[in-house]
């Protein structure tokens, strides 16, 4: 849209300087004008203009070079176009000396100053996407972005900065969907490591040999498949931020492993000789209880304790409702703009109802379900109804705020309200709880259940 | 009552806005007359370009203008310009009432060619619409062949059509009707 464009024509003539504002107006864009170099500065101070037209020789009072060169020092950037006639050439040209991004001779032809324009217009608008866009990666990767006002996460804001450009390790805790892996990004963001790499493996994704070659990296013909040297990410995290997510689920082998890097800074590549030394902060993340994995002996204690040097907690949703109202307008503002649905805000019974929620996916459940009520929504508002899904959630859970029951009377309450959800589709209700065709059958005539 | 005057700034082509008269009643949708014509514009020639000012064109054309709300259009073979270029098809305020179209350079002549009657009497109908639709706030069409494009030379004139685009349609519909 040229509109959101502004012009400012600065020319002590008035013939000249509202013809040419009237010629831009007629190309679209918003004009203002000054009938002097100082009435032209002090607009700018008030209004930063896409383009400035002034004229080069403005009698009496300030010219156009000096004029030029003020609004210059209040606007770095702007792109400023010098006028001229054909006699003062010579001095446009010092002008472009003195930063005029271009001049023009008049008259000027159409066409030339049609194409001027609209260059200088592409490029100004391809700045500000950029600024938009590098503005957006700074919010997602910085404190700022894991929005919170609840008192627990402001103490967990004042440790990230605290503890970010120390070397030693992080372990952040929180169940699934609080955002582990954004704490992690905003610890290396906020850390001096910040300009280096940000490199994050998901440890439960891949069998252990596997995930050995991915840390460590391998040479060639360490296994079968391994056609060529591979670097590990320890070595591309070599600088910056390795961030092992899930890491209560690694097997013994990989928690020694990781025990010696942590220890040593050094270790081989799979089927490899040479010591590899990489200078690496390392960041692990668990949704268990890996004390209570300690405890049990499921986990190394030596490795437990050379990662929990700095120990953060992340609180599930349900225990920071204050923040849902200000999540949930942050990933309306963020996601309609994604899906490029005109939505602006939600309505109060529709908060009531999100507030209700037990939000056991935490904050990416929440967000995944504004987005799914954005796709459906079709009005500027999201409503209760856009979010019907849940309260069917909500009204399927009813039971089990209900404890005083025996396990077969859970049991059997499960497996008849998921006959219920599936209209009694057997293969689908089994395949809903867990279990084999069979079983379902034998439970179904165990705690003589309809199927109807 | 006329909502669109027309108005000969000096004499120019026979017939031609007679024709313009019927043709711009279509393409608008509105009533369209002519004013009585107006002498040569000498008060707006420049010596030094060989041109003739625009803007003063304008100034005897609001002199003359007959009611607010309606539009008044002056037809002149004089080749215009304003001050930054070399020289301007035609000029209009945007949103207002006033509006000049020159023929000096719609002529097949001006580019040593052989008179053609029907091409002139297109373009004229073609800029005619261009510069009224700016009086009813339409900006420059990015689709190149609607009337309200930028033409900078008489190529680009040539390629649009007598036709509004149907974004442009909409938006000048919904002016008329305001
Ligand atoms: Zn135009
Ligand atoms: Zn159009």
């Amino acid at each position: 849209m040229k509109s959101q464009w502004e012009i400012l024509v600065v020319d002590d003539e008035e013939v000249m300087r509202e013809s040419l504002a009237a010629w831009l107006k007629e190309d679209g864009y918003r004009v203002d004008t000054a009938a002097s170099g100082r009435e032209a500065i002090e607009k700018s101070r008030e209004k930063d203009y896409a383009i400035y037209f002034v004229d080069l020789k403005m009698p009496g009072g300030i010219d156009g070079i000096e004029t030029m060169m003020q609004i210059r020092k209040l606007r770095r950037d702007a792109s400023i176009i010098i006028i001229t006639a054909y006699a003062t050439v010579d001095t446009a040209i010092a002008a472009m000396k003195e930063g005029a991004q271009e001049y023009i001779v008049k008259p000027c032809n159409l066409e030339e100053i049609s194409l001027l324009v609209t260059r200088i217009i592409k490029v100004r608008t391809l700045q500000r996407e950029n600024a938009m866009l590098k503005k957006r990666l700074r919010k997602t990767y910085t404190l700022n972005d894991i929005i919170s006002k609840n008192p627990k996460m402001q103490e967990m804001f004042r440790l990230i900065r605290e503890v970010a450009s120390l070397r030693s390790t992080v372990l952040i805790q929180g169940e699934s969907g609080t955002g582990k892996e954004l704490v992690a990004r905003a610890v290396h963001s906020s850390s001096d490591r910040a300009e280096k790499a940000f490199v994050g493996v998901s440890c439960a994704a891949l069998a252990e040999t596997l995930l050995e070659s991915e840390l460590f990296g391998h040479e060639k013909g360490a296994f079968t498949g391994a056609a060529s040297q591979k670097k590990g990410k320890f070595e591309q995290a070599d600088g910056g931020t390795i961030f092992l997510d899930e890491i209560g689920d690694i097997s013994p082998k990989l928690q020694m492993d990781l025990l010696r890097v942590l220890q040593e800074r050094s270790f081989y590549r799979v089927g490899g000789s040479e010591e590899i030394r990489v200078d690496v902060r390392v960041i692990a993340a668990t949704n268990l209880n890996l004390q209570e994995a300690v405890r049990e002996g499921r986990f190394r204690d030596d490795l437990f304790y050379r990662l929990n040097v700095i120990n953060i907690q992340i609180p599930p949703l349900r225990d920071r409702l204050e923040d849902i109202p200000l999540l949930t307008r942050h990933f309306i503002e963020r996601l309609s703009v994604e899906i490029g649905k005109d939505v602006e805000d939600v309505s109060e019974d529709a908060l009531q109802l999100l507030l209700r929620h037990n939000w056991p996916g935490n904050v990416r459940e929440l967000e995944n379900s504004i987005e799914r009520a954005l796709v459906t929504s079709k009005s500027r508002v999201l409503t209760r109804g856009d979010f019907s899904f849940l309260a069917q959630e909500v009204e399927d859970r009813d039971p089990w705020s209900v404890p005083a029951v025996t396990l077969q009377e859970l049991e059997k309450q499960a497996i008849e309200s998921a006959i219920k959800r599936t209209q009694g589709n057997i293969k689908e209700a089994a395949s809903q709880l867990g279990i084999e065709r069979s079983t379902l059958y034998d439970k179904i005539k165990k705690y003589e259940i309809t199927r109807s | 009552m006329s909502l669109i005057y027309l108005t000969s700034v000096g004499r120019i082509e026979e017939g031609l806005l007679e024709i313009l008269e019927s043709q711009l009643a279509d393409v608008f949708g509105l009533r369209v007359g002519c004013l009585k014509p107006l002498p040569e514009p000498s008060y707006a020639f420049d010596p030094k370009r060989r041109q003739y000012s625009s803007v003063a064109v304008m100034h005897e054309l609001m002199r003359v203008c007959p009611a607010s709300g309606a539009r008044l259009l002056g037809i002149t073979e004089k080749d215009l310009f304003i001050p930054v270029l070399s020289f301007v098809f035609g000029q209009a305020q945007l949103n207002g009432s006033l509006s000049v179209v020159s023929l000096a350079r719609l002529h097949q002549e001006f580019y040593q060619f052989a008179p053609d009657q029907p091409l002139l009497q297109e373009r004229a109908l073609k800029e005619a619409m261009h510069e009224l639709g700016h009086t009813f706030g339409l900006v420059h069409c990015p689709e190149k062949a609607c009337p309200m494009s930028l033409a900078t030379n008489i190529h680009q004139l040539d390629l649009k059509k007598t036709d509004w685009c149907v974004s442009c349609e909409i938006l000048l519909q919904e002016a008329i009707s305001r």
